[in-house]
């Protein structure tokens, strides 16, 4: 059986299909009840009470939504481009899944233990804009188009920040890999030293995932829906799963890079007694709720001031932040053998 | 026996993927085959163990600059015969670079020899042992840290240049000051008046819009037209007042 799994070519397409199963299947069943937990949290906060006829406390609403969905007619406009309009949502619920590969939710249990981990995870992110801009270009409608220009201008522009939050954190790791980064937290988490950086990234993760107070690209009283208002059926329902996964994803990242990935607060009894995933997830959800909660509490920001955000303040000052990380781990000493934790 | 297969298949839909960019008609497409491109160049880098470079191409040349493409290419509406226009006329020059190219290659080809020197510096060095990462960093920043600054200034000029070449001021729009707006107090924007019964505000000397953006009564430092500057929009409304 060893034998098979490890060193046959059989074995290990199979050993690696059973990996990714074990971690998507989790991940798909998460973003059904993120859409749950959405609709539960919001409705706490506005004094409601959410979905609650399907099954109890309506814990069956997301299957009922998913049957609605696959049962509806896909309508495809007369003069779109019908390959690029069927490959958009593909791509876009593609990428947002097969980022999870690098994301480890234990000491080495990951699909892939890549050594360049954080440059794969970026590389992806990046590629996650062609979903977006394809679907607005091929629906061949001037609304799509539109949205499809706001939420890419906005995705590349936070990308920047992104990248630049990513790089210092690097410099105090010494390694690309997201093993090695959970690890080298184990005295402290990262939120803690670089603070201001913590803040920027989930901000700017809002307006990666095109969420509240970003939603631009839905902006629901100006272009409908953006670059999806011709989506129908389970085409719609792809870009709505690869939004929530994009959140689960960025709440896993911001959660690895920051907030100590599996690692428990404090490394005492009542602390370890928890098994490490568990940890993983308890912080994705807290960021989860994260997401959730600002949707409620703050309104849209309109789009100049956005993109002020982005570029003439998040930029200038993760620059910044770069550059003094370098400095203060020259000056002394801490990080040049790899490793401040 | 696998990393042969697979570089036989990423080699080929690179070169598919390549001819297609240069003959397919719609020019999305193009661009599309273009990354499609990209990302099969880098899966032949990672074959080659070079995952930095693999990882880069994509996030750089797939991720960014191809995105600026694809904006310019879907808002442009290309027509086929505008491309075909210039043809005939650009043919000859065409013609002349491919010729120089093809010849520079078959050099190359000719002369092609590995360094005997580099072999052993690489079988010998220590970077063999490290990541790709860290022997990129090693050797950029430096034996060749003189080189890597100097591009460096080079992307800066052009980006700077580029700036350049697209910003023009112009001097009738509005832009938010968001440090003005923030130093504004109540009475700089607002005037209360007591009007009396059948009266309006005009009978009584005030006007409603705030007194700041009224016409004519722009600050200095905010970008519509000053007093006393004649813009055409100054011009524009007293045409219209005349008229009236």
């Amino acid at each position: 059986m060893e034998h098979f799994f490890f060193h046959t070519l059989a074995g290990s397409i199979v050993l690696i299909v059973l990996k990714t199963l074990a971690l998507l299947v989790p991940v798909l069943v998460g973003i059904a009840y993120l859409t749950w937990l959405e609709r539960k949290v919001l409705a706490a906060i506005m004094l409601r009470k959410g979905p609650n006829v399907v099954g109890p406390f309506g814990l069956m609403q997301p299957f009922a939504d998913a049957v609605k969905m696959i049962f509806k007619e896909t309508v495809i406009p007369a003069k779109a481009n019908r390959v690029l309009f069927f490959i958009a949502p593909i791509l876009v619920f593609t990428l947002s899944l097969i980022a999870w590969a690098v994301i480890p939710v234990n000491n080495g249990w990951a699909v892939a233990n890549l050594n360049i981990g954080i440059l794969y995870l970026l590389a992806i992110s990046s590629l996650g804009v062609y979903g977006t801009l394809l679907a607005g270009w091929a629906s061949n409608s001037k609304y799509s188009l539109l949205g499809a220009m706001r939420a890419t201008a906005q995705m590349i522009s936070y990308e920047v920040s992104i990248g630049l939050i990513i790089v210092s954190i690097l410099l105090l790791v010494g390694s690309a890999n997201l093993n090695d980064i959970v690890l080298a937290q184990r005295r402290i988490w990262f939120f803690l030293p670089m603070f201001p950086m913590f803040i920027i990234f989930f901000i700017s993760c809002l307006a990666e995932t095109n969420r509240p107070p970003f939603d631009f690209a839905v902006g629901e009283s100006e272009l409908v829906a953006g670059f999806f208002v011709e989506y129908s059926s389970m085409a719609f329902g792809l870009f709505f799963l690869a939004e929530y996964g994009n959140m689960i994803l960025m709440s896993a990242i911001i959660s690895i890079l920051f907030l100590g990935g599996w690692l428990p607060p404090l490394d005492y009894v009542p602390f370890t007694w928890i098994p490490a995933p568990f940890w993983l997830i308890i912080k994705i959800l807290f960021c989860l709720f994260c997401f959730i909660w600002v949707r409620s509490a703050f309104p849209r920001y309109r789009y100049d001031q956005l993109m002020r955000l982005g570029w003439k303040i998040f930029l200038p000052f993760s620059l910044i932040w770069v550059v003094l990380t370098a400095g203060f781990l020259m000056s002394t000493g801490i990080g040049i053998y790899g490793g401040a934790g | 026996m696998t990393p042969i297969i697979l570089f036989y298949i990423f080699a080929i839909i690179l070169l598919l993927s390549a001819i297609m960019v240069v003959s397919v008609r719609n020019s999305v497409h193009a661009a599309l085959f273009l990354i499609l491109a990209f990302c099969n160049a880098a899966g032949l880098f990672m074959l080659a163990g070079a995952e930095f470079l693999a990882v880069l191409l994509v996030a750089i040349y797939a991720g960014a600059v191809m995105v600026l493409f694809m904006f310019i290419v879907m808002t442009m509406q290309t027509e086929l015969v505008q491309l075909k226009e210039g043809v005939q006329r650009y043919m000859p020059v065409g013609c002349v670079i491919a010729f120089i190219l093809i010849i520079e290659f078959i050099l190359i080809a000719i002369h092609w020899k590995v360094d005997p020197k580099i072999i052993n510096q690489f079988s010998n060095s220590p970077l063999q042992h490290i990541s790709n990462t860290k022997a990129l960093g090693n050797i950029l920043y430096t034996h060749y840290v003189l080189l890597f600054q100097i591009c460096g200034l080079i992307l800066l000029v052009a980006m700077i240049g580029a700036i350049v070449l697209t910003l023009h001021k112009n001097p009738n729009n509005r832009r938010q000051n968001i440090a003005k707006q923030h130093r504004r107090e109540p009475n700089q924007s607002l005037e209360v008046h007591d009007v009396p019964l059948n009266k309006s505000i005009k009978d009584i000397g005030g006007f409603i819009r705030p007194k700041e953006t009224y016409y004519g009564v722009t600050q200095e430092d905010s970008f519509g037209p000053k007093p006393g500057d004649k813009s055409d929009i100054t011009e524009k409304r007293q045409q219209r007042e005349q008229i009236k």
